[in-house]
């Protein structure tokens, strides 16, 4: 059985981030990033499948700018088998990136994909759901337990839900997008590390794909959220419900 | 001396008590020396052997630290009459001598503490005792003083004053920042007033182009990164304690840390000092400049004396740009010699980029594990002798990450390396880091720790481990860490409970050994209490007569954090 895994190249989730000056986005030049904490669980999960004997091969797979391949080796170093690097240099949404990814699948045939549940970056949460939609699959998101049967037919997929856990079992094919208490990523061993750098990625573009990349949404601005105001210490009871009653208007 | 034993065995039996200090302040109140019932004199004379005798005590207990005396020993121990420095009941050579109380220094009375008041304002002047308590225990809960005064001036101006009266009452006080010394060395060791600079705290300038920082010396280190990381610029200095410690303690005590081998020590980084002298005079030397010859460089008189010639009140730093390609490697060895070697390789081969690179034995890294949550072993799959850590700091993320990687396959290729990972994003680095800064932490936990901080030529470093190790047996486990790169040896003895046998094998022959390399006693943490009596391991007679002699100077009163740095006997012969 094959496994994909989508990752994503991010800014590391521990950089405090800063704007650019013209407020058109998150500034990334000279910033440390890193794999998606997301991507990285779920490329965790392929590889422990593989070690039990599941899966045969385990695909990473990144859509974006040149520097993703640092990425990728990264997922080559944890130990993916191989590594597909879809090259696009602009700005990328969710629905494109669905699209290249029902055009690959469509060409791997893998039985499994996995993906993080959201990117740190943006928070979308949307491109495993486009992807099922797309591929007409069905998917598991928000997994924080995954158990195959024997046959590697059925998935039985434990998801954190906002009433507690939601215990779904789906066919293989399927989507499956991963949450933070699945798994702990393994480190990146110099053997492996080793090892990664005579590993392929393969080079891609969406025009190899037939996917044309194009998006009926635009980033407008991208400002902070307003500064918290610092409290204030009343004197009385009167004021507090004065102030309650005229400024916030509550009571 | 079957005295200490049995006074030793009632402190033990009653530690669960101690521990407390709330109950321990109320336990003992009646002891303390009062005007009415008990005559002042003959009360003062026994509380100098208690207290003595209790200091003796704290390196035995764990977790004893109370001064002033427990009800058991006023019965164990004999009467004795008062000499200059109690030695007589010591045995044992290494056991710190501590000085008596100097006579020359006035207590405090009610005029004093109304002219603090005035000075300050009521909240500069604390007497509350439980703060009181705090500021009387050291970090490692090994020292506690008995000081009924701390001071918390906001201002330059403040300290002046306090200052000059202090000297003028012949009042002795200790300087106090963060209080994470490991020496003793800010807190009091009787009732000196403490004079806390934590409450100045603002930082005053900083330019962006020269990457020149300018702030009061209460600013806490972590606290001055933050800034200094919106910035785009970092501070020279690193340390476990970086939450809690302040920049005037740092530099009094010239820190050291974890960047050491890339930015070099504070003499370098620090540009210019305010200092408060003991009689009130400000010496404004807060230069903001990189090169300026103009006579002689007094600033390096102050940074590492430890409090003990000037408060320092503001501080002119260089603080180096944030640079975006920071990669952390944790690797490790089968023998120490293969950790020097590897040291060598990194520095030719990684050059410019290497910023930090530390060592850990084999039960630093099982004590880490065992008592610090939320950490695993980066290397689960077998147990190694010796553990690496290297960090790479440069601008370039793939200029540095192939050199590291090619480094790093080189080592394994030669075998000097037996396995090794590579963090991949800041949290990774984070947990590894952890791991190295966390060993303190999990001595302090794990029991009694006889700590010790020593320079040695790298190639002998692991030998006196090994022979130490020889030395105690099964009595003790004795951890060894430090900065590699420097040199700088953290050797740790841990046991259950403080026991003077043990002590009796590690002391002098630690000091002796170290001596012997021509090497340095105190590396990095400074001589505070702890090792003031043994200042000649690592200085000659002449030095530290020249050191009294300008303590003199400055100092005419020596009420700057008295007892501590020097040996008083040097003192009393200037």
């Amino acid at each position: 059985m094959k496994i994909l895994v989508a990752v994503k190249r991010v800014v590391d989730y521990a950089v405090k981030i800063r704007l650019k000056p013209d407020k058109s986005g998150v500034e990334t030049s000279n910033v440390k990033m890193s794999m998606n904490p997301f991507c990285e669980i779920a490329l965790e999960e392929a590889l422990r499948i593989k070690e039990s004997g599941r899966a045969s091969e385990v695909v990473a797979v990144s859509v974006g700018q040149a520097q993703c391949t640092d990425t990728l080796r990264t997922g080559l170093a944890m130990g993916a088998d191989r590594a597909i690097h879809v090259e696009y240099p602009g700005t990328l949404y969710p629905l494109s990136v669905a699209k290249i990814f029902k055009a690959l699948v469509d060409a791997e045939r893998p039985a499994l994909l996995l993906l993080g549940k959201q990117a740190i970056d943006d928070d979308c949460n949307q491109t495993g759901q486009m992807i099922a939609g797309l591929l007409k699959w069905p998917q598991a998101t928000f997994a924080s337990k995954v158990v195959l049967d024997e046959g590697n037919k059925v998935a039985t997929v434990d998801r954190e839900v906002d009433g507690g856990l939601e215990t779904l079992s789906l066919d293989l094919p399927a989507v499956i997008t991963t949450d933070l208490r699945l798994n702990q990523p393994r480190y990146a061993t110099l053997p492996n590390i080793m090892k990664a750098k005579s590993k392929v990625i393969k080079k891609l573009t969406p025009l190899d794909l037939n996917v044309e990349i194009r998006s009926d949404l635009e980033v407008v601005q991208v400002t902070e959220p307003p500064k918290r105001q610092a409290g204030v210490i009343l004197s009385s009871v009167d004021q507090l419900i004065d102030r309650l009653k005229n400024e916030s208007r509550v009571i | 001396m079957k005295y200490l034993t049995a006074a030793s065995r009632l402190l033990r039996h009653s530690s669960r008590n101690l521990s407390d200090h709330r109950s321990n302040l109320q336990f003992f109140c009646s002891i303390r020396p009062s005007s009415s019932g008990l005559s002042y004199t003959s009360l003062r004379s026994y509380e100098h052997l208690i207290q003595d005798d209790c200091f003796h005590r704290k390196i035995t207990l764990k977790n004893i630290c109370f001064r002033g005396s427990g009800v058991g020993i006023l019965h164990c121990l004999p009467k004795f009459q008062s000499d200059g420095i109690r030695t007589h009941h010591r045995n044992l050579a290494s056991t710190a001598l501590i000085p008596e109380r100097n006579k020359s220094f006035a207590t405090i009375n009610s005029d004093d503490i109304s002219y603090f008041k005035k000075v300050l304002g009521g909240r500069g002047v604390v007497q509350d005792e439980e703060k009181l308590d705090d500021a009387n225990t050291d970090w490692m809960r090994k020292y506690k003083g008995s000081s009924k005064l701390m001071l918390q001036p906001r201002k330059t101006q403040e300290v002046s004053q306090i200052l000059d009266y202090c000297n003028s009452r012949c009042l002795a006080v200790v300087p106090q920042g963060g209080n994470t010394g490991l020496v003793g060395g800010s807190i009091p060791v009787y009732d000196e007033v403490i004079i806390n600079i934590g409450s100045m705290n603002n930082v005053l300038s900083f330019d962006k182009v020269s990457g020149i920082l300018v702030c009061e010396a209460g600013c806490i280190l972590e606290n001055l990164m933050s800034f200094l990381d919106n910035e785009g610029y970092i501070m020279p200095l690193d340390l476990g304690a970086k939450g809690s410690c302040q920049i005037g303690g740092n530099v009094s005590t010239n820190a050291g840390g974890l960047r050491l081998l890339r930015y070099g020590s504070l003499h370098g980084s620090v540009l210019g000092l305010e200092v408060v002298l003991a009689n009130g005079t400000v010496l404004d030397m807060l230069g903001t400049l990189r090169k300026d010859n103009t006579g002689y460089d007094l600033k390096h008189l102050f940074i590492g004396s430890e409090g003990s010639l000037g408060i320092v009140t503001k501080v002119s730093i260089l603080t180096p740009p944030m640079l975006s390609s920071v990669n952390l490697a944790f690797l490790a060895c089968e023998d120490y010699l293969s950790c020097q070697k590897i040291l060598v390789e990194a520095k030719t081969k990684l050059g410019e980029i290497l910023s930090a690179f530390e060592f850990l034995d084999i039960n630093a890294m099982d004590l880490v594990l065992k008592h610090l949550d939320g950490l695993r072993d980066p290397l689960p799959s077998s147990k190694h002798n010796f553990y690496v850590l290297i960090e790479t700091t440069g601008s370039m993320e793939s200029h540095d990450k192939e050199k590291l990687e090619a480094f790093l396959v080189q080592a394994i290729e030669s075998g000097l390396l037996t396995d090794g990972v590579v963090a991949q994003d800041i949290n990774q680095a984070s947990s590894f880091w952890r791991i190295r800064e966390g060993v303190p932490e999990a001595l302090l936990k794990e029991g009694a720790t006889y700590k010790y901080d020593l320079s040695l030529p790298p190639e002998k470093m692991y030998n006196l481990v090994e022979e130490m190790r020889q030395r105690l047996g099964t009595a003790a486990n004795v951890v060894a860490y430090g900065h590699l790169g420097d040199g700088n040896l953290h050797l740790n003895i841990s046991t259950q409970q403080y026991d003077d046998n043990i002590l009796a094998k590690i002391e002098p022959f630690v000091y002796e050994w170290t001596s012997k390399q021509r090497g340095s006693i105190s590396a990095e943490h400074g001589i505070g209490l702890m090792k003031a009596s043994k200042l000649h391991y690592s200085n000659s007679a002449e030095t530290v007569q020249v050191m009294a002699a300008i303590k003199k100077v400055l100092d005419p009163n020596g009420i700057l954090n008295p007892y501590k740095v020097l040996p008083t006997p040097a003192l009393s012969q200037t």
